[in-house]
């Protein structure tokens, strides 16, 4: 089967007609409208909602009353919709097509999870609403915190962490009050360079040292220099599996034995679990902590950056240490959010709170029915199509584009390529921007960082074989174009709402907020 | 297994186009005692949609939703009506599925969006700049505490006896393991404020004070005496606003000089939700811009000349400075922020003001109908849309007996505050336009029955 190496076009012509048309008056392009800022077609008189008549009583405000123009333009309810509905179009998203994006893992969002999670038993409830008022929301946290307990072969969950990054503090949280609660204090964390940058970031914001493990040539962790740094001062080391590189860590076990025998707990940045669930339980590699952004592997959507979720499962040696609050199911059957005023002596050595309330109630349901909608065997299949979509990816470019690690085995979920071998002054850059006149979002540029000029790229199990076919004819047609030299490439994209960016002026003068432009005149 | 579209045929020509013989050739990697055969026992196999959602209805109906009975809760999360537009917009797939605007060319609707949050955040809080938003107000708090170390250099902040208990704890947690020193405790009943105590609690070490307005019991307070003190003893002034519709009535902080404005988003747009997603607010003065952690999105241009937005001082961030990132945090609440935004465009200015004031009249209504009960007296004597009653028992046990009848009282103090059991007979009542004149009377003779 090589047919999709071969006999695929190869440069397309060059469409030269969008791009040369004549302007219009408006800046309007048919269906593409431009849309000026709220602050530039609104006005402070203008509302869109109508309020019963306030009572007329005694103000209780004294001297605080604001008084000066707070400066929030209003629209009429359909100049609001056609605002944020013209701006809609200008945005890719993963229902508009396949989102490529390596280690974000953009997959389909199934609409179910968003009527489920928007039923006023869910979404209308209070966080400090008495407890007897609120069990089936409990007893959702509890039957999702079952599923992650078993699909990961560990002894407890952390709901509460608001972000997989936040979930990374919440494991590192625990393993230093684990640490402590023995009298020691260590004071290093390792991280391998195939790991995700939050993990050193978030290990130094827990007050760790931090010092990189190498890869090994074939995208590993470096198995003997990580083992020649253990030591008594080294209280976690923090391991992406699999990695960034898009590889499953084979020694992970070995790994994790050489870590318990050091005195030190092993962290796992669970963001790429998607491709082993089902197949793997990271309990039995040795896990002390891995956090699980639910909205990856359990798709929620993400938003335009999100919110997310990432609960932490825990070993038995982490448990107690974990946040409150937590939930705990009763002999008599109910269940028991436990927080400061009824932690009692079960939970004596839990680290503290992380936020205000109990997590991401409405990533929680989107999760679970997500969870419930596939069941056992299709979070097996999930991960079987993830890898499977990669590696057919991998091996259908890998004669066009340079794979640094095609020869380390399969790859996992997400395929890595590099900018090697393209023509004198042709980047990464120049392909994703290509991408995009393709209608394609690109794939992940420039990480991970032990590749020079890395695309990761991740199809998702929710993509279908005619559209990979799509994608890799985009992608093989770039490349080529790219080795070729054709400098058109270099002015890419062509065909979106706006050309390439200029970020550099945008980080030298910031601009953050809108100004008047008469007001700012006249200060000048 | 309806949303995975491979058939066993696709799969058999890939594994060909691959060169593997079967799937398992593909986690050849993984070492063979970890490798599951087979389902795990004790989970069920996948399930319809219409069976899905039927599982989920029967959790759902076992909770009483807001919406079903008088509802006074607040204390960090209100309930406010969101206009039928705002979830609709939000959930366009091209806003709902749309991942962080790393592209900007094919981003151009979110980093818009942004963008016009990040001004209304910054004109709502009077402050300069506004980031595209944290996880919460609890953690946007703890980021301000932290912001406030890098600036002053100084590890000791104050928070005051009003901050959100809860908030109080997520900087406890955070504080230690990075060092800082808290000073806190909690609030007494028969003071009316407790700027005067703050401003005497300053020192040399203080990197900054931290004010809640309104305050968890309700109160408001003058900020402006508080930021003189701080700034003369060269600390900064931390505001957390966790009712940000309160902005519509009263003072910014920003405008009193604080230094930097944080808030819980969550009461414009977002809903209740158990408790999350939120929406963190977090802005501050110009000249700090760069100490601020989070996502921040900026104006431009593009190779075209035409106006254009991207994220930008990335330089501050996880994945370019790794172990030297302001903040580990690589999200925003980019969905949240936007139905801010979009719940705020349609209020516009006037539209809060009136939001604000029918808040505010109908909180009055409620304070004065309630402090009339036998049993309960009113503790504040200024408020927004929340207040304090000190019952003459304890009220952890009013609001269970209360709910137990269908009636949401608020907020016990005992709950809040377990380690201060002298407090444990103040209720925390809210009070918004979704409180009708009934449930205030129901409220009223719940609490008389009860307090009889």
């Amino acid at each position: 089967m090589t047919m999709l190496k071969e006999g695929r076009p190869t440069a397309p012509e060059p469409v030269k007609e969008a791009h040369m048309a004549p302007a219009t008056a408006t800046g309007n392009r048919a269906l593409m409208l431009e849309e000026a800022l709220i602050f530039e077609i609104g006005s402070t008189a203008t509302t869109g909602v109508d309020f019963a008549p306030a009572p007329s009583v005694a103000s209780r405000l004294g001297k605080l009353a604001r008084t000066d123009a707070i400066g929030l333009p209003g629209l009429s309810e359909q100049e609001t919709v056609r605002h944020y509905t013209r701006l809609s179009r200008q945005n890719y998203a993963i229902d508009l097509g396949l989102f490529p994006l390596g280690s974000c893992t953009m997959k389909h969002n199934p609409r179910l999870n968003e009527k489920v999670a928007r039923m006023p038993g869910f979404a209308d409830l209070h966080p400090l609403a008495p407890q007897s008022t609120v069990q089936g929301a409990l007893g959702l946290i509890n039957e999702l915190a079952v599923w992650l307990i078993k699909l990961t072969g560990m002894h407890g969950v952390a709901m509460t962490p608001k972000a997989g990054a936040h979930g990374e503090l919440c494991g590192l949280l625990c393993i230093r009050a684990a640490l402590e609660a023995r009298g020691d204090a260590r004071q290093v964390v390792l991280v391998p360079e195939s790991a995700h940058g939050t993990n050193p970031a978030t290990a130094a914001f827990c007050g760790y040292k931090v010092e990189d493990i190498p890869a090994t040539p074939e995208g590993r962790v470096d198995l003997e220099a990580l083992k020649a740094r253990l030591g008594p001062d080294v209280a976690a080391v923090m391991i992406t599996n699999p990695n960034t590189c898009g590889l499953f860590e084979r020694d992970m076990k070995t790994i994790s034995d050489a870590v318990h025998a050091a005195g030190a707990f092993v962290y796992c940045d669970g963001a790429n679990f998607n491709a082993i669930v089902g197949r793997v339980r990271p309990g039995d590699l040795g896990v002390d902590a891995m956090h699980i952004n639910l909205h990856k592997t359990f798709s929620t959507p993400h938003g335009g950056g999100g919110p997310g979720s990432g609960p932490v499962v825990l070993s038995e040696a982490l448990s107690p240490f974990g946040p409150l609050p937590y939930t705990a199911r009763m002999a008599d059957g109910s269940i028991h959010l436990i927080e400061e005023e009824n932690v009692g002596e079960e939970m004596p050595q839990s680290f503290g709170r992380m936020s205000a309330f109990h997590g991401q109630m409405g990533m929680f349901t989107r999760a679970l029915a997500y969870i419930l909608s596939h069941g056992a065997d299709g979070l097996r299949q999930v991960a079987e199509d993830a890898v499977l979509n990669a590696n057919y990816i991998l091996r259908s470019l890998d004669d066009v584009l340079d794979a640094p690690f095609g020869d380390s085995g399969p790859c996992m979920h997400e395929a890595l390529f590099s900018d090697k071998g393209l023509a004198e002054g042709f980047t990464t850059l120049d392909i994703a921007k290509g991408l995009i006149d393709e209608g394609f979002h690109p794939m992940t540029m420039y990480f991970p960082l032990v590749v020079h000029g890395a695309m990761l790229v991740e199809p998702t199990e929710t993509e279908s074989k005619a559209a990979l076919d799509q994608f890799i004819l985009a992608l093989r047609s770039l490349a080529e174009r790219a080795k070729a030299g054709d400098e058109a490439l270099k002015g890419a994209p062509y065909h979106a709402p706006r050309r390439r960016l200029d970020e550099t002026l945008a980080a030298r003068k910031p601009v953050l907020t809108w100004t008047d432009p008469a007001l700012a005149v006249a200060a000048e | 297994m309806r949303y995975l579209p491979l058939t066993d045929t696709d799969r058999q020509e890939m594994l060909s186009v691959i060169g593997a013989a079967s799937i398992d050739d593909l986690f050849v990697d993984v070492p063979a005692e970890a490798r599951l055969t087979g389902t795990i026992a004790g989970l069920p196999d996948h399930a319809s949609e219409l069976a899905v959602e039927r599982h989920m209805a029967a959790l759902a109906r076992k909770n009483l939703s807001a919406g079903e009975a008088p509802f006074f809760l607040g204390a960090g999360a209100y309930r406010h009506h969101v206009p039928a537009s705002v979830d609709h917009l939000i959930q366009r797939g091209e806003f709902l599925t749309a991942y962080t605007p790393y592209q900007p060319e094919i981003a151009q609707g979110t980093l818009q969006v942004l963008f016009e949050f990040q001004t209304q955040v910054a004109r709502l809080l009077g402050c300069d700049v506004a980031n595209a938003s944290m996880y919460d107000g609890s953690t946007a708090c703890w980021e301000a505490i932290g912001m406030a170390r890098r600036i002053t250099k100084r590890g000791k902040a104050i928070l005051s006896s009003g901050l959100h208990p809860h908030y109080v704890s997520v900087a406890r947690t955070m504080a230690k393991f990075t060092g800082d020193a808290l000073a806190h405790e909690a609030p007494a009943l028969d003071a009316a404020t407790d700027i005067d105590a703050l401003i005497a609690s300053i020192d040399k070490d203080t990197s900054c004070v931290v004010v809640q307005y309104p305050d968890i019991l309700g109160r408001i307070a003058d900020l402006a005496p508080l930021a003189e003190a701080a700034h003369a003893a060269g600390a900064l002034l931390v505001a957390v606003v966790t009712e940000p519709v309160a902005l519509g009535a009263i003072k910014a902080p920003g405008h009193m000089g604080a230094d930097i404005v944080v808030g819980e988003g969550q009461s414009i747009g977002v809903g209740l939700q158990f408790g999350g997603p939120y929406l963190g607010l977090f802005a501050c003065k110009q000249k700090y811009v760069r100490q601020m952690p989070g996502r921040l999105c900026g104006e431009t241009v593009d190779a075209a000349g035409k106006r254009g937005f991207v994220l930008t001082l990335s330089t501050r961030e996880q994945h370019i400075r790794r172990e030297k990132a302001t903040s580990n945090i690589c999200t925003n609440s980019g969905l949240c922020a936007l139905a801010f935004s979009i719940h705020m465009t349609l209020l516009g200015e006037r539209g809060l003001r009136e939001l604000a004031t029918l808040n505010h009249g109908l909180a009055a209504q409620a304070a004065d109908r309630l402090s009339q009960v036998p049993g309960v007296t009113l503790l504040n004597d200024s408020f927004f849309n929340e207040f304090t009653l000190i019952l003459s028992k304890d009220a952890r046990d009013v609001v269970r007996t209360l709910a137990d009848k269908g009636v949401l009282a608020g907020v016990s103090l005992g709950r809040l505050f377990p380690q201060t059991p002298a407090i444990g007979n103040g209720l925390v009542v809210a009070v918004t336009e979704t409180v009708t004149a009934e449930d205030i009377e129901s409220l009223a003779a719940a609490l008389e029955e009860e307090l009889a």
